[in-house]
């Protein structure tokens, strides 16, 4: 454990301060042989804090491990994130809940929160045990079939209800199988048209969202909403708030940035599910994020071997990198709509509010975990593929300028990357 | 020209030698001895991902009339689901030294993908429901011989109605892309469920009602509709698909003196062609088969003959 004092930060709100931090814990009094980092320009959040993360282990450690994303996490100013269940074997238990778990402290580099299973192995037949893996010592509380939509509206029903007992938390992919088929991978629209892709519409994601709000209203349960990609979804979302309704969402920082007009070329680093949309969506994306509509940032990091993307793009499998870039792209983006603490709200209050996850997303005040990210808020990079901790390569940002502001990240007082 | 992946790949010239080269090409065809020495040395592979007869055979033949060397790969299903990645397959023939791949693959896209990663020059004979640059060609070509032998001009002017499955078709795009520079004027005809998305930016008119358009047409191309759609609920039934879009006998009496039927195969005699409108006088389904061979004579010639292997 490193005794440290961070000289000069300032915070999200704008004030400065020095941090001091011993034990793993923000102190009032500079430490005792503290080293002592200069943070003049500086900005100190609260470490980052993802609900939406591939780790592919068990089942696909050639392309990313527990570690090695632990590791481009906290390259990317995250203390959290959220293991998705879609591994190999699926997170549909407690004992492989606590699996992914041990692994994460073994890394010891964030927190690794499981997510597990709605249904046994994603099939969307039976419910997982969900109440068994809350219980365990993994505590899960969000539960996701990620990857796959739960079609059957009277499954997803039941997973509400019997998540209500204690408070779960029910993630959705939303993606209406019957009008985004699985080979649904291209925006529906004058480009899917025009490069003969399967177009996979708006309202293939929005009409699920709108079953749920009502399904979640009824239940008296929580929904959260993954990787909202459209205008539709938003709306939707917008009503149910207004209506009162128990529901959350996240955006992806690609949806943030790119669009449909990416996948011209047919390059498989561009496929993602659901996929890149048109100029119109990603700004009422922004906006969303901006006005609190969508709560937070999920990055949906999806790390791919090369061979599962060098396929016709149909093929390919989809996804892409997205721990490391994803304060850079939400600076990027939302840099006239959001102040550092609409960040911090959005990429670790909120959703460690959401997730339940005990000492994350805290305000940087004595007594609380030294978790917290510094920031440059000026330097910028050429982003470059090779330069990564994931085992994988897909990175959708490679070759463009893009910020480079994470400096150091503080994990319970450990320095887990520093520049 | 290094690879044929699209119709617009073609500059405005290239276009014109390769049609000119066909019909040159085209007279070998009728002479006892086929055989040309123009790529003798010269080794193309056809590279098929899907089944295919007759864009299969006439490659082939073309290859082997122009004295290349030709073998035939077929990597049927996905390479995914076989553990080798498409990349793989194609490095794999690229690294034996071909100078040519002629490939087929369900996967829109996947030819240009290929182009990118090998060294031979790559010819797009279907990819997914993108293009079939060769098939448009070959259609363009058979229906100017038609209308030359019976002194009826070029393609200028002329209407095209293209009817069918228009959403999952690689012709339709690649004939959209090709005719209008020929002078043709261009009608889709399709029911609203078998449209691609934004078919009303591609500058071309679109229907629904074929009836209205057939008295007006030199030349009624017909797609193949596949049954299994059926099923996905493209349209209720073969019964009211014939009845809105099927090339019946009835249909067959609505166009006007001198039009022509046209069909890239495989037909469903009974669904979008009858046999009477098929096998009728104004067929010209057996005249786009040889033309066929000639303009995929044409592509490879003009591929492969310029540059030698040293240069």
């Amino acid at each position: 454990m490193t005794n440290l004092t961070i000289a000069g930060a300032a915070l999200a709100d704008g004030s400065r301060t020095d941090l001091h931090i011993a034990d793993g814990r923000l102190v009032a009094e500079a430490p005792s042989g503290a080293e002592r980092i200069d943070a003049d320009g500086l900005v100190a959040l609260p470490g980052l804090v993802d609900l939406h993360t591939h780790l592919r282990e068990p089942g696909r450690e050639d392309t990313e491990t527990v570690e090695s994303g632990s590791r481009a996490a906290a390259r990317g100013g995250f203390t959290c994130v959220h293991a998705m269940a879609n591994t190999q074997p699926v997170t549909d238990t407690a004992e492989k809940a606590e699996h992914v778990l041990d692994l994460g402290r073994a890394a010891g580099l964030v927190q690794v929160v499981p997510v597990g299973a709605i249904t046994k192995g994603l099939a969307g037949t039976e419910l997982a045990e969900l109440g068994l893996m809350h219980d365990s010592r993994a505590g899960v509380n969000v539960f996701s079939d990620d990857g796959v939509c739960v079609m059957d509206a009277g499954i997803m029903r039941r997973a509400f209800e019997w998540v209500s007992r204690f408070g779960g938390l029910l993630a959705q992919h939303a993606q209406d199988s019957n009008l985004a088929g699985p080979g649904a991978c291209c925006h529906e629209g004058e480009l899917s048209g025009r490069l003969g892709l399967p177009g996979w519409p708006p309202v293939a994601e929005s009409v699920i969202i709108a079953r749920d709000v009502q399904l979640a209203e009824a239940t008296g349960s929580r929904l959260h909403v993954c990787h909202v990609s459209t205008s539709e979804g938003v709306e939707v979302i917008r009503w149910a708030k207004a209506r009162g309704i128990a529901v959350t969402a996240e955006v992806t920082p690609h949806h943030l940035l790119l669009t449909t007009s990416e996948l011209a070329g047919y390059d498989t680093t561009y496929k993602v599910n659901p996929p890149l949309r048109t100029d119109e969506h990603v700004e009422s994306l922004r906006a969303a994020l901006a006005d609190g509509t969508i709560d937070t940032v999920g990055t949906d990091h999806a790390p791919h071997a090369a061979h599962d993307k060098d396929h016709a793009f149909v093929d390919a499998r989809p996804g892409m990198l997205g721990l490391e870039q994803a304060l850079a792209v939400v600076m990027e983006t939302m840099a006239e709509r959001l102040d550092w603490a609409g960040i911090a709200d959005r990429m670790s209050i909120a959703p460690a509010r959401i997730g339940g996850v005990a000492g994350q997303g805290r305000p940087l005040a004595v007594g609380e975990p030294a978790n917290l990210v510094l920031v440059d808020p000026e330097r910028r990079t050429t982003v470059d593929r090779a330069a990564s901790a994931s085992r994988s390569r897909n990175n959708p940002y490679h070759g463009r300028s893009l910020p480079d502001p994470v400096e150091l990240t503080l994990f319970r007082g450990r320095i887990t990357h520093r520049r | 020209m290094k690879h044929l992946l699209s119709i617009s790949d073609l500059t405005d010239a290239e276009l014109a030698m390769v049609l000119d080269t066909a019909e040159e090409m085209h007279d070998v065809q009728s002479r006892s001895i086929k055989k040309l020495p123009a790529l003798r040395g010269r080794t193309v592979v056809n590279l098929f991902f899907e089944d295919s007869t007759r864009t299969r055979s006439s490659f082939e033949l073309a290859a082997k009339w122009l004295s290349a060397d030709a073998i035939n790969v077929s990597a049927k299903g996905s390479s995914a689901s076989k553990g080798e990645s498409m990349k793989d397959t194609l490095l794999t023939l690229d690294a034996m030294g071909v100078d040519a791949i002629i490939m087929r693959h369900a996967g829109s896209g996947s030819v240009a993908q290929a182009a990118g990663w090998v060294r031979a020059s790559m010819v797009n004979a279907g990819d997914g429901m993108h293009e079939h640059p060769t098939q448009a060609l070959l259609d363009a070509h058979a229906m100017l011989r038609h209308f030359r032998k019976h002194e009826m001009g070029s393609l200028e002017g002329k209407r095209v109605a293209i009817t069918g499955d228009l959403l999952h078709s690689r012709v339709v795009r690649s004939n959209v892309l090709l005719l209008p520079r020929l002078g043709a004027h261009v009608t889709l005809v399709a029911p609203p469920t078998l449209l691609p998305s934004g078919v009303r930016s591609w500058g071309v008119e679109v229907t629904h009602d074929l009836d209205e358009v057939l008295p007006e047409v030199d030349v009624a191309m017909m797609l193949r509709v596949q049954r299994e759609r059926m099923h996905g609920g493209y349209f209720p039934s073969e019964r009211e698909y014939i009845a809105g879009y099927g090339l019946t006998a009835a249909r067959l009496s609505r166009l006007k003196e001198g039009a022509v039927i046209a069909h890239p195969g495989p037909m469903n005699r009974g669904l979008e062609i009858s046999s009477d409108a098929a096998d009728s006088a104004g067929s010209l389904v057996l005249d786009q088969v040889s033309a066929g061979v000639a303009v995929r004579m044409s592509i490879l010639y003009h591929l492969l003959a310029g540059n030698t292997p040293e240069s």
